[in-house]
């Protein structure tokens, strides 16, 4: 494998992880603190990516717009499936909440196949970002890959500043350490979880629109994703933002890699990773608290 | 989980899982309550099994793979209520050993078929060895992360019979010849036949809830209670808690193997998607919505899930809708949820409450 060619794996490999991140740590924030196992968080992803399919006649070049409408909407959407799907079901067992996402997994996919039906379509990238610059003799990379990591930087250096440094993040770390203690310090216990949920759905979505252009909109694209966001949350500890971090670079490192030196082997590579840092440090590689 | 159902009276004993908020022990009745439900009430049981021994003589076939599908269902969610309605273990990994187990018996008997006995070790074995593996290693976790490193051990499975040749790749393998009891020249059970097979599976399930029920009303079960309940309280006394969740653990996988061996032989094939998460994660479906903390709501679960999903892919019934059956099943179990929330086996004692007012 020559230099250039190592390179270009690197940069997919840190694409890729910045996107897990974009849904891990929406994940990992509903798991930390609102406890619920959330089996839609795939949904929400393919959701997002058909925002971006279903608006980008409406936006043409327009494209950061396009993604902040389609982020508003789908905050929007999660604050309302919040209200109406999980608001009462805290009291419950946490299966019960397993089940009900998994329904919805199910009713997303049945509408969305009603709504759009089933062909594969791609979503353009904008024009501005089309092109592609060269790296060595004979590879190139294409400039939306890198937009793509730039963007999720770009968001990620967003959420460490609203989780460390403003009293909503204050309150959300307080949450993801000890909900009951919170909660007894008379924080508004409901409208900080709908206020997680739908910014966990926000950055799935946005993580989805993203994507789009990448990966192209297809069904299931949401469950072949989810499994993935589980093991990084898992890897990183429950609640950990920091862990969500470290552990989809890893992820991201680990598949690409394993694609390109043992592509027989490559499927089982990233829980073969799973199940021996948890074997190391049975509760991931971050404890809880941000 | 403790933080959620802290008002919950009968779940004060439960200190130990109340530090973290993200344990997922589910909240199953207290001790004295699950043994007394499945020791007492054997009638129902034995007259629903009565009655489906002489399901043949009134049913189609089509009604019977029917049941036959429910059967094996019932038994891989009976195996798995033990790990998580008995010992509050949660695993999404429980298909691997329904997996193991089908492919055991699909590679074991190779061209010709092989003898039954043999065959059935065979494939409980090889689940039961899996079992032992993967739980050495993840009983050291708990919670949400046992969870996850059950659903990375299955995930392994998946990948090796799916991307190895010896798996026969994403296509499965033919079951050539169906496996046969023989004593010299006589033959006495041919599972290739219909009514012998059908009363085989019968017989594993009626054999699994009688065993099951058993294991938990004896010593043992009661020490698996009482590791949910409490496990440091159990350890305190003197029980070492790792080794009885081991032993559960590999007594399901074992029964997951069992039901793997029939369904491999009712449907005469396997293929990856038996090892695919998704698959554990309808058995598990199945005992919530049965509803967790006794064996009959296990086969309620699997009797419904099963009956659920084939309702609504019914052309005659539903006509167009049934294209769309995922809709449909979605919405129902979102109602199920909503109104029951102690899963079906809790219709009862709903019912006399809102009757009650």
């Amino acid at each position: 494998m020559d230099l250039a060619t190592f390179l270009v794996q690197c940069l997919n490999a840190v694409q890729y992880g910045l996107l897990l991140f974009l849904l891990a740590s929406g994940l990992t924030l509903i798991f930390g603190i609102m406890g619920v196992i959330n089996l839609a968080h795939g949904s929400f992803y393919m959701l997002g990516a058909y925002l971006a399919f279903a608006l980008a006649p409406l936006f043409g070049d327009w494209y950061v717009a396009r993604l902040l409408v389609g982020v508003a909407l789908a905050a929007l959407f999660g604050y309302v499936l919040e209200w109406a799907f999980f608001s009462f079901l805290y009291e419950r067992d946490h299966l019960q909440q397993v089940l009900m996402t998994y329904a919805l997994i199910l009713v997303f996919e049945e509408l969305r196949s009603i709504l759009v039906g089933n062909d594969v379509h791609g979503v353009a990238a904008p024009s501005w970002l089309s092109g592609s610059f060269r790296l060595g003799e004979l590879m190139s990379y294409p400039w939306y890959r890198v937009f793509a990591s730039v963007a999720c930087v770009v968001v990620a250096l967003g959420l460490y500043g609203v989780v460390h440094r403003t009293r909503l993040g204050m309150m959300i770390r307080a949450g993801a350490s000890d909900r009951d203690m919170v909660r007894g310090l008379g924080v508004d216990i409901r409208l900080l979880y709908r206020i997680v949920f739908a910014g966990g759905v926000a950055l799935a979505a946005l993580a989805g629109m993203i994507a789009a252009p990448l990966s192209s909109v297809y069904p299931g694209m949401g469950s072949s994703v989810l499994i993935v966001c589980f093991v990084v949350v898992v890897i990183g500890g429950i609640g950990s933002i920091t862990g969500a971090l470290v552990a989809s670079l890893l992820v991201g490192v680990v598949d690409t890699f394993g694609k390109v030196f043992f592509a027989e082997w490559s499927g089982a590579g990233i829980y073969v990773l799973m199940a021996m840092v948890l074997v190391w440090r049975p509760e991931g590689l971050m404890k809880r608290g941000v | 989980m403790g933080s959620e159902a802290a008002g919950a009276p009968r779940d004060a004993a439960a200190d130990g899982s109340a530090a973290s908020p993200v344990d997922a022990t589910p909240d199953t009745p207290s001790l004295p309550d699950i043994a007394r439900r499945e020791t007492g009430g054997w009638l129902v049981p034995a007259a629903a099994f009565v009655l489906l021994c002489a399901l043949p003589i009134v049913v189609a076939p089509y009604t019977l793979d029917l049941v036959l599908r429910i059967a094996v269902y019932a038994i891989f969610a009976l195996s798995l209520e033990l790990l998580v309605g008995a010992v509050g273990l949660v695993s999404l990994g429980h298909a691997a050993f329904l997996g193991i187990g089908a492919y055991a018996a699909v590679l074991g008997s190779g061209d010709d078929g092989a003898p039954l006995i043999p065959l059935l070790l065979l494939s409980v074995g090889a689940a039961a060895a899996y079992a032992l593996a993967v739980g050495a290693l993840s009983l050291r976790t708990r919670g949400v992360y046992f969870i996850m490193v059950t659903l990375a051990f299955a995930q392994m499975a998946f990948f090796v019979v799916h991307d190895t040749r010896a798996g026969g790749g994403s296509d499965g393998i033919f079951l050539n010849a169906k496996p046969v009891l023989r004593i010299g020249a006589t033959t006495l059970l041919d599972l290739g036949q219909r009514l012998p097979f059908f009363y085989t599976v019968l017989a594993a399930l009626a054999a699994t809830y009688a065993f099951l029920a058993l294991l938990l009303a004896s010593r043992f079960g009661h020490a698996l209670g009482g590791i949910r309940v409490n496990e440091t309280r159990m350890r305190a006394a003197g029980f070492s808690t790792y080794l009885y969740k081991l032993a559960a653990f590999v007594i399901a996988g074992a029964l997951a193997g069992l039901a793997g061996f029939l369904l491999a032989v009712k449907d005469a094939a396997v293929n990856p998607e038996l090892l695919a998460w998704n698959q554990s994660g309808v058995v598990l479906l199945m005992i919530i919505l049965g509803g967790i903390g006794s064996l009959r709501g296990a086969v309620i679960g699997a009797c419904a899930f099963t009956l659920l999903t084939e309702l609504f892919q019914s052309d005659a019934l539903l006509g167009p809708l049934a294209a769309h059956w995922q809709l449909s099943l979605g919405i129902a179990i979102i109602v199920f949820v909503a109104v029951l929330p102690k899963g079906l086996i809790g219709i009862g004692a709903r019912w006399r409450s809102l009757v009650r007012g």
